[in-house]
């Protein structure tokens, strides 16, 4: 299969413009002729179902929680970036470009990565109308912070609760779709399969959650913007339901699966407290700004943090990377205190944590400013660990927290399914191997809001399509496999929950493809997952009916899609014989233990196809070019 | 620890329902409670027995997904967090929980501690929005929002749409929850071309749910995790009047 990515050429500043010229566009009065079926109600999904309806599309939008306010977008706390240079500090598009590129550690596509750069604009100015309560100067003008890995503030923020904020925009942007009629939403109802129709995306079949009833929905489009795959590790910052069944069942239906083992570690979460734990929350790193990181100098120092006078404490950021500090990017940051901890020079009671301590901080700012600044996360930590961080410093540790895989998609955002697109954490396009720190909500948004809206028309207005109704042997075929694995599900009375062996899952893929990676480990857990996959639908205990809301059933689904991505995380791990942002492979590394690149063989995007469960599925290689930030070792020194 | 717990069971909407009883030995001071729960759960699954349903997403207070009544406090009893946030530090050996789904004739049962919440969202289609359809925006700081209307509408905007408000009033009513939408947008600039039309299409909304009337009572702002002040009503009723007064807002009768 030859992949193209549909990138325009020429100067990169006017590439989307032009791009944007060159697609067709389709009439407004027909515009409502068509159907577009959007999955997923986060920022990328929510931001384009209502885009799409305010142009005049037939909209269709599904999600699996009990109202589409509820995305996990809803959680993101630091901020969204944008170039608007507003506090003359040297940024500019370009640099926001360079920044994400180079971020990225260097295996992304410089041309999405510039208009990305380029909608952030439009991003902030949408918000702000929608009436987004950003942060605001005493001169009532928006405020801005530096946060990890940039040196200009660039960094729009609503307190600590930015993605709440910015989801909410999406959400009443939509409800004003649906309360005009434009928009039919479907609350509490999972997508469970892609329905392809003569190698055209033609609809899915979904679940409804409370009724139970399987059904198929037809339209002349997909989008998917259903977030990441962290939970696939069982504890990750994610939200519970957060799952990969939709682009999983869509990648087996022919979409491929790109740079699948590109996984980010967030650097400052609440650390494991015990067997019980179902997820790990996350702690803003715009702590980073005023915290400082330290562990003891010496190992197996077991007194309390204020015991430690200061020349036996090891600010190792600071030390390791004068330059940057404790702004250093994410996977830095994670990667260091693993370091440390296998060191013996934890803290706490699994020594699994490092020091986040604001006693220099508030000895200077005063308490008040630092209250100001992170009140809600100093409040979430004393809730969650029970220790009180204006008196002795935050415990944290690295925890899954996002994937910049996902399914391989063109410059237009469209798969290798024509007529399906994939938007937002969904797709694997714009982060590269990392991604920096608020640009979750800038990407999703960009894809909702500007790209999507934009690159859609062009599909509907040149494909020809047929009629097809629920009566066509594919949407049948579909609906058949569906209502068999939901009943194999039921009735497979085995003896273990689904949590249990998602667990075991997890510990496997936290061990094996997390933080640092080798090719031992991993084969390790290649040849381990096939049989633990086995024995899931062997012994795999799913309580209750099909007929009625049936939570067990739900995660049963989920959790048979995680073992088999989990194995293809695996492969492409081990496959990229190199490290890049977050898939550190132990084998390459610098003398200072820095991530070991190797453009020479791994300049490209991985693109799996399926080929089958159990067999070995496909690579096809996307080659990356760069022509206007040049590959260089990423120093942070 | 042991926690001794009273849970209402319910199969689906139809059914009359009742309360459980269990015990949950072994919990440890730091579980959430939604992990105690789990872990009550995973031992009805061993003994064969339904686990309980209970609504729960991002467990970190933020997506407003859970939710039930502890000892008949709406998230239990520790005021400003909800119930994923709610660790078990805050209970004894021995205590006794009665674990209820939220009880509003507008937030139909669909199983055990699940309720159907969707008349909030039909109330935010009604009216809780800027209209603004993407790609008109001017320059974000071509608007400016003074600090303090930005900071007061951003409290206002902090609301989860958890329904605890609703669950814990003795009127069932939404007024908190509206209010706290009506607040955030009309404090700021961009809110106020359709602020009188808001109140009055959101109230209207909201009495054909079948949400109840406010009375001053307080017990909303007394649960509401967001801690969102029951002065946002006194500014939504304020909305309402003046939109009644100037003939603004929709005909329909609110």
């Amino acid at each position: 299969m030859e992949l193209d990515a549909k990138c325009p050429t020429g100067p990169i500043e006017t590439r989307w413009d032009r791009h944007q010229f060159s697609l067709k566009l389709v009439n407004p009065a027909n515009k409502r002729k068509y159907t577009i079926l959007v999955v997923g109600t986060g920022l990328a999904g929510g931001s384009a179902a209502a885009s799409l309806a305010e142009l005049g599309y037939n909209v269709k939008c599904f999600c699996f929680q009990d109202s589409p306010r509820r995305a996990h977008s809803i959680a993101a706390q630091g901020g969204i970036n944008a170039a608007k240079n507003y506090h003359n500090d040297g940024d500019s598009v370009y640099r926001l470009f360079y920044d994400t590129v180079k971020g990225g550690d260097f295996r992304a596509r410089e041309s999405n990565v510039y208009r990305l750069a380029q909608i952030s604009l439009n991003i902030i100015d949408q918000c702000v109308a929608q009436g987004v309560p950003f942060a605001r100067e005493y001169s009532g003008y928006l405020d801005n912070r530096s946060f990890g890995g940039a040196q200009v503030s660039r960094t729009f923020y609503a307190r600590g609760q930015t993605g709440q904020q910015l989801l909410l925009g999406a959400y009443q942007a939509l409800e004003r779709q649906i309360g005009l009629g434009a928009v039919e939403m479907h609350p509490r109802t999972e997508m469970l399969d892609l329905i392809v129709i003569d190698g055209h995306a033609r609809g899915i079949v979904t679940r409804n959650l409370m009724t139970g009833k399987i059904e198929s929905h037809l339209g002349d489009a997909v989008v998917l913007g259903t977030g990441g795959y962290g939970n696939v590790y069982y504890l990750s910052t994610n939200a519970k339901g957060s799952n990969a069944t939709a682009i999983w069942r869509a990648y087996k239906r022919g979409a491929l699966f790109g740079n699948p083992c590109f996984t980010q570690i967030h650097p400052t979460c609440i650390p494991v407290s015990g067997d019980y734990q179902s997820k790990l929350t996350l702690m803003s790193e715009s702590l980073r700004n005023d915290g400082r990181v330290w562990v003891p100098a010496k190992k197996d120092d077991m007194r309390p943090a204020s015991q430690i006078p200061e020349a036996e404490r090891d600010y190792y950021l600071e030390r390791r990377y004068p330059s940057f500090g404790n702004l250093v990017p994410r996977d830095v940051a994670s990667r260091n205190a693993k370091t440390v901890c296998d060191e013996g020079r934890g803290v706490g009671e699994t020594k699994l944590a490092v020091y986040l301590d604001f006693r220099d901080a508030i000895e200077r700012l005063g308490k008040h400013t630092i209250k100001e600044r992170y009140g809600n996360l100093f409040d979430m930590y004393e809730r969650i660990a029970g220790e009180d961080p204006y008196q002795s410093p935050m415990r944290i540790y690295p925890a899954i927290h996002y994937t910049m895989g996902g399914l391989w998609v063109d410059y237009n955002l469209m798969s290798t399914i024509p007529g399906l697109y994939v938007i937002g954490e969904a797709n694997f396009s714009d982060h590269g191997a990392n991604r920096l720190g608020a640009s979750a909500l800038m990407q999703g948004l960009a894809d909702g809001y500007f790209v999507l809206p934009n690159t859609i028309n062009d599909y509907v207005a040149s494909t020809k399509l047929a009629k097809v109704d629920a009566s066509n042997a594919s949407v049948r075929d579909a609906e058949e496999q569906v209502v068999k694995t939901t009943n194999k599900l039921l009735h497979n009375k085995g003896t273990r929950s689904v949590d249990s062996f998602h667990r075991e899952l997890g510990k496997l893929m936290w061990e094996y493809c997390g933080m640092s990676r080798t090719a031992e480990g991993l084969k390790l857990a290649l040849s381990q997952i096939p049989g633990l996959r086995e024995q899931y639908w062997r012994d795999v205990k799913v309580l209750g009916s099909g007929e009625e809301l049936n939570q067990s059933l739900e995660r049963a689904g989920r959790v048979a899609d995680f073992f088999e991505l989990a194995e293809l995380m695996c492969l492409d791990a081990l496959e990229r014989s190199e490290s890049c942002g977050g898939h550190f492979r132990e084998e390459y590394q610098t003398p200072e233990g820095e991530a070991a690149r190797d453009d020479e063989h791994y300049s490209y995007a991985a693109a799996w196809e399926f080929r089958g469960v159990g067999n070995q599925p496909e690579l096809h290689k996307e080659p990356l070019t760069f022509e206007y930030v040049h590959p260089a070792q990423r120093s942070y020194k | 620890m042991k926690i001794i717990l009273h849970i209402w069971r319910q199969r689906n909407a139809e059914d009359k329902g009742r309360m459980a009883h269990y015990e949950v030995p072994n919990v440890n001071e730091h579980m959430s409670f939604l992990e105690m729960l789990d872990v009550l759960n995973e031992d009805l699954i061993a003994r064969d027995e339904e686990p309980v349903a209970f609504d729960h997403d991002c467990r970190e207070g933020i997506c407003g997904m859970c939710g039930s009544m502890v000892n008949g406090v709406a998230h239990g009893p520790k005021p400003g967090t909800t119930l994923c946030q709610l660790h078990m530090r805050f209970f004894k050996d021995g205590d006794e929980l009665y674990l209820e789904p939220w009880r509003a004739r507008a937030f139909p049962i669909v199983k055990d501690l699940v309720v159907d919440r969707s008349a909030f969202d039909r109330i935010m289609a009604a009216g809780g929005f800027i209209s603004v359809a993407t790609g008109s925006a001017p320059d974000g700081n071509a608007i400016l929002v003074p600090k303090e209307a930005a900071d007061r509408s951003m409290d206002a905007a902090a609301c989860i749409g958890c329904g605890a408000c609703v669950a814990m009033c003795p009127n069932a009513s939404a007024s908190l929850f509206m209010a706290a939408k009506i607040s955030h947008l009309g404090l700021l600039p961009q809110g106020q071309p359709e602020r009188y039309e808001r109140a009055v299409a959101m109230v209207a909304q909201a009495n054909q749910e079948l949400f109840g009337a406010c009375t001053n009572i307080g017990e909303c702002e007394a649960v509401c995790p967001k801690e969102i002040k029951l002065e946002v009503i006194a500014r939504m009723n304020r909305d309402f009047l003046m939109a009644k007064w100037t003939g603004r807002g929709t005909e329909e009768e609110a």
